[in-house]
């Protein structure tokens, strides 16, 4: 029937079965879309509404600033950062490291700005399972409360060149 | 002199224009060929991306990638959908196509376009991943290829249209277009619409290749490109469900229950499912959170209910006809004995449920704007496998063997192989998409070369599953590629040495339409889909349980 021209006035009620499972489609369709804002006033994990526009050197600068004030370390060459409780805190993406390694305390609630040098990367902690987008040209910043003591690892998942499965940061959360 | 030729089909009576059957058979030739060269790829990439094989170096395996996602997830797939546009429209209404020479420009310049993208990733000039966001850097004339094949395949939409206009002009049917071709007609209005913004968005690219524009936005050229990347996806969704009505008319003779409420959905498709190019910002700096709530859900959902109805109504067609055919017994008789040694038959079942159960509930889950936190992974890909591959492209690959012996007038030349190869393509495909899904679910990246991180400065400790499930995930792929290569294979073969069938009606099995009867019951199809919506809910919320694990973010 479906490759058959229809003659005259062919639309007809629609069936009681089909409008049952229609008006549950619809109903479930709207609590798929209620959850979204509903988790926004009740839910701990919520994409941030808090982004910059910056430029690689402008951003490089306060990162460098940043590690220069707060560095307490270093990890395999790379300067480690305590980060302080409700403050700001810096890290880049850059093909192919994140930088530097940050020092978190567990419970506690940090500013995290993000940004990238060149490509575009993904930021991506694992085995958290946690991703969010670094853009050139953008300075995202996500305020997030680690709730578990350990490691864990900035991990790329935006293809960003022959190296980019190389790109693997860390922080360490007490 | 053939612009104005026709034939008439001996087997379902419909008046062919040679024209059209000449585009339909250039467009399937070439988009066979895409789905080999993809193939290849694909078994370099999923033999690489198996971490007991890691068979490729970093450097061939990012582009095998690139290879592959622009040649299934373009060339294979719009090759064939506009194929399938000039079957919609010309030869359902018994049309003459519009404009005969443009067709053949739009598929010159689609031709050129592709030619054009695979020779630069092959030289090693484009290794930038299907998506080529800047500023990650191609060839020139690799962008300037995406250009020519969008407006290649604009043409073909276009030529769509006029010949719509041209049919009701010159009066060949009378009454409404049918459901096939009203599908069609709402795939090719998201292909402008998806093809529109190819354009807006490589033109300024290639003129940034060539030196001309200075600087393009990374987050202005994501909103734009996935203008193009998910809705061209979306085109497949249409034009999938518009080949779910038809092999349900070719294979048990299909009765749609109601007209009004599958074009209804059709409908709701075209306002609305062409927001979800969303889905790829949702963890994006440059967006809104209002932005991204608005637009992940289609505007409320509207496009889901619409992917929920044609769910129902194309499993309750199968069932009206059925049970009409005698198959009334108790609740499932009409499936228990459906055609399933008919590879169209069984194409249409194994692609119903996988885009359903797999790659729809995956899908609508992943992209809610929050639960997207926690699956920019290999879980993507997962959900994208068997929406686009177990759905799309095992729809179309059951639809083949119906285009071979009506448009080529040849022979299957093994038509039980074409059964088996059906379900080896449908189940390594599951197999593969389950394996993939999972991984990522143990957070493995994807688009990534090394799992084991060995080259990394740091070693993040992987679980030892995600290792099964990429195994799995390595199985499965092997034997979805052998299913792929049965379809290339029994496709040529067929198209080049099948015999040749008479030009004499009952020469080809088509299923007979059952005569209108009085109410049938709907009670299977009932059954079913709601156990698709317990399945649906139950993932959903499970997906949000996982989400309040994590750390807290705002």
């Amino acid at each position: 029937m479906s490759i058959q021209t229809l003659q005259g006035v062919w639309w007809k009620k629609v069936d009681p079965a089909e409008k049952l499972w229609i008006g549950i489609a619809l109903v479930w369709c709207l609590v798929l879309f209620a959850m979204m804002p509903l988790w926004h006033f009740t839910g701990k994990q919520n994409p941030s509404f808090e982004t910059y526009r910056t430029t690689a050197l402008a951003y490089q600068a306060k990162v460098d600033a940043y590690v220069e004030k707060n560095k307490v370390g270093e990890d395999k060459g790379v300067p480690v950062v305590a980060a302080k409780p409700g403050e700001d805190v810096y890290m880049l993406g850059r093909m192919w490291s994140w930088y530097p390694v940050l020092k978190f305390k567990k419970g506690e609630t940090y500013r995290l700005h993000l940004s990238s040098m060149d490509l575009l990367h993904g930021f991506s902690l694992f085995p958290l399972n946690l991703n969010f987008m670094v853009l050139p040209g953008y300075e995202y910043v996500l305020t997030v409360t680690p709730t578990e003591a350990g490691e864990v690892f900035a991990v790329c998942n935006e293809f960003c060149g022959i190296g980019h499965h190389t790109m693997v940061g860390k922080i360490i959360v007490e | 002199m053939d612009a104005t030729t026709f034939r008439t089909c001996a087997h379902t009576g419909l008046r062919v224009h040679l024209t059209a059957e000449r585009l339909i058979k250039v467009h399937a030739v070439a988009g066979v060929l895409a789905i080999l060269f993809g193939g290849i790829a694909a078994v370099l990439v999923v033999l690489t991306r198996w971490p007991a094989v890691h068979l490729l170096d970093p450097a061939m395996y990012y582009r095998a990638l690139t290879f592959h996602g622009i040649n299934m997830l373009i060339f294979w797939i719009i090759f064939f959908e506009v194929a399938i546009l000039y079957f919609a429209a010309p030869i359902v209404l018994g049309s003459r196509v519009a404009w005969p020479r443009m067709g053949w420009v739009g598929f010159a310049l689609m031709v050129a376009g592709s030619l054009m993208i695979d020779v630069a990733i092959l030289r090693g000039g484009a290794d930038v991943m299907f998506t080529s966001y800047v500023p990650l850097r191609a060839v020139s004339y690799f962008y300037l290829g995406w250009i020519l094949y969008a407006v290649g395949a604009l043409i073909g939409v276009l030529n769509f249209f006029a010949t719509l206009v041209v049919a009701k002009a010159e009066r060949t049917y009378e009454g409404s277009i049918p459901l096939v071709t009203f599908g069609a007609l709402t795939a090719a209005i998201i292909a402008v619409v998806a093809l529109a913004h190819g354009a807006i968005i490589y033109i300024p690219t290639w003129l940034w290749s060539l030196g001309v524009v200075q600087n393009l936005d990374a987050g202005m050229y994501r909103l734009v490109w996935w203008g193009l990347g998910h809705s061209s996806q979306q085109i497949n969704v249409a034009a999938m469900v518009a080949v779910w009505y038809l092999l349900a008319t070719l294979t048990v003779g299909a009765v749609p229950i109601n007209e009004k409420v599958s074009r209804w959905a059709f409908v709701l498709y075209i306002l609305f499912i062409n927001l979800a190019s969303a889905h790829h910002l949702l963890v994006d700096p440059q967006v809104s959170p209002a932005w991204k709530v608005w637009n992940t859900s289609y505007g409320m959902y509207l496009a889901v209910l619409a992917s929920m109805i044609h769910g129902m109504t194309v499993p309750a067609s199968v069932e009206v006809a059925q049970r009409r055919h005698g198959l009334g017994k108790g609740m499932f008789e009409w499936l228990t004995k459906a055609p399933w040694g008919n590879p169209g038959f069984a194409a249409l079942f194994l692609s119903l449920v996988l885009f359903g159960f797999m790659g729809g509930i995956t899908g609508v889950t992943f992209g809610a704007e929050q639960v997207n936190i926690s699956h920019n992974t290999l879980r993507i890909p997962g959900h994208f496998h068997s929406t686009v591959v177990a759905g799309t492209t095992l729809a179309f690959m059951g639809l083949t063997y119906f285009v071979v012996p009506l448009i080529w007038r040849r022979r299957i030349v093994a038509p039980k192989l074409a059964t088996l190869q059906v379900y080896v393509f449908g189940i390594g495909i599951a197999i593969f998409a389950a394996g993939m899904t999972t991984a990522g679910s143990y957070a493995v990246p994807r688009r990534h070369w090394d799992v084991q991180f060995t080259n990394a400065l740091f070693q993040p400790p992987v679980e030892a599953a995600a290792y099964v499930f990429l195994g799995i995930m390595g199985l499965g792929g092997l034997l979805a590629a052998l299913g792929g290569a049965l379809y290339v294979g029994i496709t040529v073969l067929s198209v080049f040495f099948g015999r040749r069938i008479p030009d004499q009606p009952g020469q080809i099995e088509l299923a007979a339409i059952p005569a209108a009867g009085k109410h049938t019951p709907i009670s299977g199809t009932l059954v079913l889909v709601f156990v698709f919506l317990a399945a649906f809910v139950i993932y959903y919320f499970l997906n949000w349980k996982w989400l309040a694990a994590i750390w807290y973010v705002q």
